[in-house]
């Protein structure tokens, strides 16, 4: 390795990267090959990867690295590698959403998110695996195959968005995009042992994210420290004309509160976010919760059993929005088609060979729920307890600023395990639909690990646009937080001394 | 397909009710898998019951968490995606058009 490698040598946050790159002390083409060096060594045995962009990011970095031999500012990302989640549209890169019926499709735009991270000097460097149409939470439901949880390679690293959690955690990207719809960038983060923030519904443009269910769909940051996952907010977010549900709002600024304690902060635990998960989770809440009564927090237990029902009103909500959604795929405009003499044979054919059994387990609930004769039982009653939930939540925010629960009842479960009986796999989002069907953000810290060494996640709800006190908090938590070893698979070349802060031997 | 269910009922899935979910969704799925969608379908709606039964007289469904308008831009003309690449995407294009396979039922 080259003499100015050592000054990367240890796995420096996002956010350090860009200073040194800005500042010209490294330039964003070194980064950018060490991480593609990295990829290209450890993503055999982990696949967090579907598609690898090598030679793009080259060039983006170069033209990085151009503005700063000129003297203009190349943002607040400068040269920092990410990795975006597979559905998020990039103009002539296949995009596909881990399913074949998208096979060959190279979109013909850039997903906002996409210019906004270019904008900001941010390099990507490839598309991460997702369950199919981000339908999972195993990232199982891959048509390409399982990625794989770089703690331990036979158990999964969360879904949907586990490929982008798997890269921030192995070290192969230090900042990924992922999207939750009722929890896929925090139950990936809290498995992978990396932060996961689900931010405001309408804060970050949709535009170019292809659409599970729209209602609750939010593209949102990885990364290995809160920090970090509050700049690549900030440079993601803000108003987008593209985007009809996009708040008219200002771009947010989260990295300026990150760091600013929690002294007088009110923190609801919630007694629901508990309920079912493991003795280690419950330990590690309620030892987050300490952390930050002693930074100078209140802790009030509290009680939200609407919470209860809100996995059953997901489960139809989502799937409902997902079976008209997904009604695009028929095989005219792009993607996957199986020939038939006439167009309703050519649709059914090309659907059943183009969507795997999740994606078609889906559409069917979601179809059933909204039939004639159903709607009023399933579809409607769901909505309405989506009102109930909203509703508990403003009145547990009249008292409190935050509320704190788990992420996720379980560590990191077996490749495997779940894929039989879809209800227990529907149970690892019990703990993080609630924010999506609210529209309120949440985001998952790790907090030390399991006897066996599997990362642990503590989450961070608040109302909407709350995101400030949410980060500020996850900030202390994170501070307080036990130590959390590297995983197994780890970007050696980048270094093998420190995991967020540490310094070299 | 009965199509009045009350809510307190296990739900029951046949794989006729299956076919026809399957048809409203244009899928073609095998026999097997209308039986193994039915059951897992079933054994979901088991688990909804719950909330299925809760009393939401008088609650406002939430279709959306934002309260949505309509979004409208001057009527001026601006640059869209071009037609060729566009078509360049499709599994069958013509002409400068989408081609399909025959639509109506009798022949051409």
């Amino acid at each position: 390795m080259a003499d100015d490698a050592r000054s990367a040598a240890r796995p420096a946050p996002a956010c350090e990267v860009a200073a040194q790159v800005r500042s010209g002390a490294l330039t964003a083409r070194h980064v950018v090959e060490r991480h593609l060096s990295a990829i290209a060594e450890l993503d055999v045995e982990l696949h967090a990867f579907v598609t690898v962009v090598g030679e793009e990011a080259l060039a983006d970095a170069d033209a990085v690295d151009r503005r700063v031999q000129a003297g203009v500012d190349p943002g607040p990302l400068a040269g920092v590698p990410v990795a975006l989640k597979d559905n998020m549209c990039t103009r002539g890169i296949a995009t596909t959403c881990s399913s074949r019926i998208l096979d060959g499709w190279k979109p013909p735009y850039d997903a906002t998110v996409v210019e906004r991270l270019r904008a900001a000097g941010a390099v990507v460097v490839g598309k991460t695996n997702l369950d199919e149409f981000a339908m999972g939470s195993s990232t199982e439901n891959s048509a390409f195959g399982p990625s794989r949880n770089p703690y331990d390679l036979e158990r999964v690293p969360g879904g949907s968005s586990g490929g982008s959690a798997a890269a921030v955690a192995a070290g192969l990207a230090p900042l990924a995009l992922g999207s939750d719809t009722g929890g896929s960038i925090r139950q990936p983060a809290a498995l992978c042992g990396v932060v996961g923030m689900k931010p405001t519904y309408g804060t970050v443009s949709r535009y170019g994210l292809v659409a599970f269910a729209s209602s609750l769909d939010q593209i949102g940051p990885f990364a290995r420290t809160v920090a970090d996952a509050a700049a690549l907010f900030d440079a993601i977010g803000g108003h987008d004309p593209m985007d009809s549900t996009s708040l008219e709002r200002p771009a947010p600024r989260c990295v300026a509160a990150v760091g600013d304690g929690v002294t007088g902060l009110r923190v609801g635990l919630v007694q629901e976010l508990l309920e079912g998960a493991e003795p280690a989770v419950v330990a590690a809440v309620r030892a987050a919760a300490e952390t930050l009564e002693a930074a100078g927090a209140s802790i009030e237990e509290c009680s939200i059993p609407e919470v209860r029902h809100a996995l059953p009103a997901y489960y139809l909500l989502a799937p409902a929005e997902a079976s008209s959604n997904l009604a695009r795929y028929d095989g005219v405009r792009y993607g996957l088609r199986v020939d038939a003499p006439d167009v309703a044979a050519m649709q059914g054919a090309t659907r059943s060979a183009g969507f795997g059994p999740e994606v078609k387990r889906r559409i069917m609930l979601g179809t059933y729920a909204l039939s004639a004769g159903y709607y009023d039982a399933y579809y409607a009653q769901a909505q309405k307890v989506r009102t109930l939930i909203i509703d508990a939540f403003d009145r547990a925010y009249q008292h409190v600023d935050v509320l704190l629960g788990a992420t996720t009842p379980t560590t990191a479960f077996a490749i495997g395990s779940k894929v039989q009986d879809p209800w227990s796999m529907y149970l690892s989002d019990v703990f993080s639909v609630p924010s999506n069907l609210a529209g309120h953000p949440a985001v998952s810290v790790p907090f030390g690990a399991d006897w066996s060494g599997l990362p642990i996640g503590v989450q961070v709800l608040a109302p909407a646009l709350g995101e400030a006190a949410m980060l500020q908090a996850a900030a202390v938590i994170e501070d307080g937080a036990p130590p959390l070893a590297p995983p197994g698979v780890w970007a050696e070349p980048l270094g093998t001394a420190g995991w967020s802060s540490g310094g070299r031997a | 397909m009965d199509t009045s269910p009350t809510r307190h009922e296990p739900a029951r899935l046949t794989r006729q009710d299956a076919a026809y979910v399957a048809r409203l969704a244009r899928i073609d799925l095998s026999d097997d898998e209308l039986d193994q969608y039915a059951e897992q379908l079933a054994t979901v709606l088991e688990h909804v019951a719950a909330m299925s039964a809760l009393d939401t007289s008088g609650v406002e469904p939430t279709a959306h968490p934002l309260p949505l308008r309509n979004v409208l831009r001057a009527d001026d003309v601006r640059p869209s995606l071009g037609r060729d690449e566009v078509l360049a995407q499709a599994p069958a294009a013509e002409s400068g058009r989408f081609r399909v396979p025959r639509i109506l039922g009798e022949a051409l």
